[in-house]
């Protein structure tokens, strides 16, 4: 076993890459003057790219467990460790007319990276908590990052102590696990679970506490008290990560986690595979995803800060997400990871133009945004574009997104929750475009009528996910291509 | 590649507007007229070529125009676009209201360069909505109309446009969205999966009961909204009162069709079984929007929402006429939906003219206006005669043969029908006394008559109305081949 640690290491460059980076930019950090700081973000996306170019690498390689089970290489885990180091590349694009100078801060968001990676590819309880925590901690830290700001250390603050708990709770949960089938590992687990005859009571309690901690990541009603007030406190480029990498990462240790270790059967051959006898876990994760997109698309509803109304829209699509585990059919997994990608265009889209606006007016009130698309017409036409995606108007990538989902429902005969989900989407119509409503129909307050100056970085930026948020509406089939790719995680035991 | 010329021209006028600088207001207008008018003269020649004797309907090698291209290969989705007798008549009136419409929005006030870029935009989605064969290409250009009606009304409607913008919004997208599930129900029951409007029918043998009757009512309530159906039909007035005159004429005179047009494509043929079964409640559904809209007409105030109720009580003979499967009834009822395009709008075109000259549109606040405007209250009384159904104008033929059609299958029901031109006539010949005969209100003596531009929009509607009110064979040929064979695939 030791042998194998050594030989494993060339299967974990990408994780590599990111750590070294990581200690690269602190020390770039420290031996730059203040003028030359630009070179950190610099630093950081070439470190992402080196490592997107490894798991790019790792594709070729048959499917393996590395580190003595604790870590796992396949095309799923690749899959997520790309997402999440192109996230990152994209949110330190939406970060650099913030944080131009503070090369910590690019280091957290690696660190945080190099977290979610590792929370894709964990097969074992005690790495799962592990990763868990490297991008809990990174993220508390984030929350916090304008540290005499009192909204952003109250948002660090309650991150901080809603994340202890669930982690607690969810460790807990792991301990029941652990002790009905004493294995360590989520596919022996599964493997136990299926071949012998636990307690579903035990079983069920532990399942609950564990989805606790995984649904706090997701900000999962009831777990989603946290979201708001973190989303509204923390600097919009931060709020902007959160909304989709440590969310996804939780999205992806949900699947492992219910594939490997719930399942009643193993291997993707099958078209469906139901979740144990003892749980009823699609009916669970049904009633969840539907109370989480309708409580979160109501809240929204009346929310006049625009950030807390995206920040309840996220827990809407993290609704929207979980609709793809209550099938448990490949198809629904394929959902979710097209859903997952699509979401990254059209959210970072939302929450960048709401961080280019804001940057000049100084609010992210919707009241302060009336008559703004006269003085700001391409953001605000980019604004209605993303606002169109994520609720699911053709034509756009969002629309195909919600598609899938609805597809894979009503191929699993699932009809109730599509048509939750389809009413719901009638909802996020309505306080998406008060967005839509203050921008261009109401009259602006102030006199002011000059066009506003926005800085290039963000005009690139938003322009780089306005074109797959319409082209992926359009024309969409290499994307399918890519998450039916990336669905190949069985491993043979 | 007629039918991607028509569909698209209106998207690349629209793209060519937004270069344009914002100060040139004029080639703005120019473009957008443009544009419009060499689509419809694309659809004029078009009807040259349309060959009357191909059916179309379910069967691809008899429609025209067809363009079928692999569009996602993954998903069976494809482009695929054809018109045949039910689909053509529709987008000759799309193209000429559009014209139309384009010369009543030329006193639009502000944002010139937003209103005529999403008009157009608007005319790429009508079109595109009416020659889809693809249910997956049909729902994405259905929805493409939704945001610029949105913005049409949403900028450039009256006090309260931000609610009745966001209130048509809501209805249609709560529509829609049932479609969209029916829609997938289909996809899925189709072996193969199939998003082909055409296979959909010929499989529709395979479809059980129970399947029809759920998704029958899914794709109704999606198509009903539109109509609109009563009791569905409360965001109608509201967005006709907002909306601007041209956009006004749109809604009523294109975007209304599109709910029976849906019924007739997709329903019909793909459902029979449930189509059957709902035929009486279609029926009924017919007579009280003819009742009830006729009435709710004859208590407005507002001109612009007698005339919205009128629609709703006109769009009734086109459910009556459809839920009958005669021969006569169904052509009564596309008939009635081209007719009522042209005559709706004609009538929107008159409203906008005495609101633009006395910025209100109470019938009440008028009086003896024949004296003062006579030219205008010469053309409104020939809509409004029009409307009401007055032998030798188009609206007469096209009830007429609903009546004919309908009263052989359902007796009590017709007659209650027919009650309802009576009170047509009653609201009209009323609102004609209120405003144009009696006394001249002072206030109101230095009012222009219509203008040159004003009847220029308003001459093609007449010499349509009259035409095909004195000789509506060549209309009723366009169609009848196919609205027949529709009758014996859905009630054999």
């Amino acid at each position: 076993m030791n042998m194998n640690i050594y030989q494993d290491i060339q299967y974990f460059y990408p994780e590599l890459v990111l750590g070294i980076t990581i200690l690269v930019v602190i020390i770039a950090d420290l031996v730059t003057s203040m003028d030359k700081k630009l070179i950190n973000p610099f630093l950081s996306i070439i470190g992402l790219i080196v490592s997107i170019y490894f798991s790019v690498q790792l594709l070729d390689i048959p499917d393996r467990m590395i580190f003595g089970n604790m870590l796992i290489i396949d095309t799923f885990s690749i899959f997520f460790r790309i997402f999440f180091a192109f996230s990152t590349i994209l949110i330190i694009l939406i970060s650099l007319p913030t944080f131009k100078k503070s090369g910590e801060y690019y280091a957290l968001l690696l660190a945080t990276t190099l977290g979610m990676s590792l929370m894709s590819a964990s097969v074992h309880i005690a790495m799962i908590i592990l990763a868990l925590e490297i991008v809990g901690v990174g993220c508390y830290i984030l929350a916090g990052y304008r540290k005499f700001e009192l909204r952003s250390s109250e948002a660090a603050l309650k991150y901080m102590l809603y994340g202890a708990v669930s982690t607690g709770v969810m460790l807990y949960g792991f301990s029941f696990l652990y002790g009905i089938t004493n294995q360590t590992d989520l596919y022996a687990i599964g493997e136990a679970l299926r071949s012998s005859n636990v307690d579903s009571f035990v079983l069920m309690i532990s399942v609950l506490f564990i989805l606790a901690g995984i649904g706090y990541k997701i900000a999962m009603v009831p777990f989603h008290f946290w979201c708001p007030d973190v989303y509204e406190g923390a600097p919009t480029p931060i709020t902007t990560f959160f909304s989709v990498g440590p969310k996804v990462a939780g999205i992806a240790l949900l699947a492992r986690f219910i594939y490997a270790g719930l399942s009643s059967q193993i291997g993707l051959d099958a078209e469906s595979w139901a979740s144990l006898n003892q749980l009823d876990l699609p009916i669970l994760l049904g009633v969840l995803s539907a109370i989480t997109m309708t409580i979160g698309n109501f809240s929204a509803l009346a929310q006049s800060n625009l950030k807390r109304m995206l920040a309840y829209s996220s827990i809407a699509h993290a609704g929207y997400i979980l609709m793809g585990f209550a099938i448990f059919t490949s198809q629904g997994l394929t959902a979710i990871l097209f859903y997952a990608i699509v979401y990254m265009f059209m959210n970072f889209g939302a929450f960048a133009v709401v961080d280019a606006i804001a940057h000049k007016i100084k609010s992210e009130e919707l009241d302060d945004y009336r008559g703004i698309a006269r003085r700001a017409p391409y953001l605000c036409f980019a604004m209605v574009v993303f606002l169109l995606s994520l609720t699911g108007l053709p034509p756009t990538a969002g629309f195909i997104g919600k598609i899938m989902i609805f597809a894979s429902l009503i191929n699993g005969k699932l009809y109730w929750l599509a048509v939750i989900g389809a009413l719901n989407s009638v909802v996020s119509l309505y306080y998406y475009f008060r967005v839509a409503k203050a921008m261009y129909l109401k009259d602006s307050r102030s006199e002011e009528s000059t066009p506003i100056q926005f800085s290039p970085v963000h005009v690139v930026v938003i322009t780089l996910l306005l074109i797959p948020t319409i082209v992926f509406g359009i024309f969409w089939s290499p994307l399918v291509s890519v998450t039916s790719f990336g669905l190949n995680f069985v491993l043979p035991l | 590649m007629f039918l991607t010329l028509i569909t698209f021209l209106p998207l690349v006028g629209a793209l060519i507007i937004t270069l344009i600088p914002k100060e040139k207001i004029l080639l703005i207008k120019q473009v957008a007229l443009t544009t419009a008018l060499i689509v419809f003269v694309l659809s004029i020649m078009m009807l040259f070529q349309f060959d009357t004797n191909q059916i179309g309907i379910n069967n691809e090698s008899t429609f025209q125009f067809v363009e079928h291209h692999k569009w996602i290969p993954v998903f069976n989705i494809e482009y695929f676009m054809g018109v045949d007798g039910l689909s053509f008549p529709m987008i000759l009136l799309t193209t000429l209201i559009s014209v139309i419409a384009l010369i009543a929005s030329w006193n639009i006030k502000k944002a010139h360069k937003g209103y005529f870029g999403l008009f157009l935009l608007l005319e790429t989605g009508m079109i595109g909505s009416f020659c889809a064969l693809d249910f997956f290409l049909f729902y994405v250009f259905w929805e493409v109309m939704l945001l610029p009606m949105y913005f049409l009304i949403g900028i450039w409607g009256g006090p309260r446009r931000e609610y009745a913008a966001i209130k048509f919004f809501l209805y249609t997208l709560f529509g829609s969205v049932l479609m969209l599930l029916a829609m997938l129900a289909l996809y899925f029951t189709n072996q193969p999966h199939t998003f082909n409007m055409l296979e959909m029918m010929a499989n529709s043998g395979g479809y059980g009961r129970t399947f029809q009757l759920v998704v029958y009512v899914a794709l109704f309530i999606g198509f009903a909204i539109k109509v609109p159906v009563f009791p569905f039909h409360t965001w109608l007035p509201d967005a006709h009162v907002e909306a601007p005159t041209a956009i006004s004429v749109i809604l009523a005179a294109v975007l209304l069709k599109f709910g029976t047009y849906g019924m007739l494509r997709i329903n019909f043929p793909m459902l029979p079984y449930a189509a059957n079964y709902y035929a009486y409640a279609l029926a009924v559904l017919g007579l009280i929007n003819i009742i009830y809209g006729a009435f709710t007409a004859m208590a407005q105030k507002d001109m612009k929402k007698l005339i919205a109720y009128s629609s709703i009580s006109h769009m009734g003979y086109v459910l009556l006429g459809m839920a009958v499967f005669t021969e006569a009834g169904i052509n009564g009822a596309v008939m009635q939906m081209f007719n009522h395009g042209t005559i709706s709008a004609m009538l929107f075109i008159i409203a906008g003219v005495i609101y633009d000259r006395a910025h209100h549109r109470e019938i009440e606040g008028f009086g003896g206006l024949a004296v003062q405007m006579p030219v205008y209250a010469g053309i409104t009384s020939f809509a409004f005669f029009a409307s009401l159904g007055l032998p030798g104008l188009a609206g007469f033929i096209s009830e007429a043969m609903v009546f004919i059609g309908a009263f052989p299958v359902y007796k009590y029901i017709t007659a209650f029908a027919v009650g309802g031109v009576i009170i047509t006539a009653a609201y009209y010949l009323w609102t004609f006394q209120r405003m144009f005969l009696g006394k001249l209100n002072e206030k109101y003596t230095e009012l222009p008559d219509i203008n040159l531009r004003e009847v220029i929009s308003v001459t093609p509607l007449m010499i349509l109305i009259l035409f095909v009110g004195i000789y509506p064979m060549p209309v009723i040929n366009l169609m009848k081949n196919s609205l027949n064979y529709l009758i014996t695939v859905v009630h054999p």
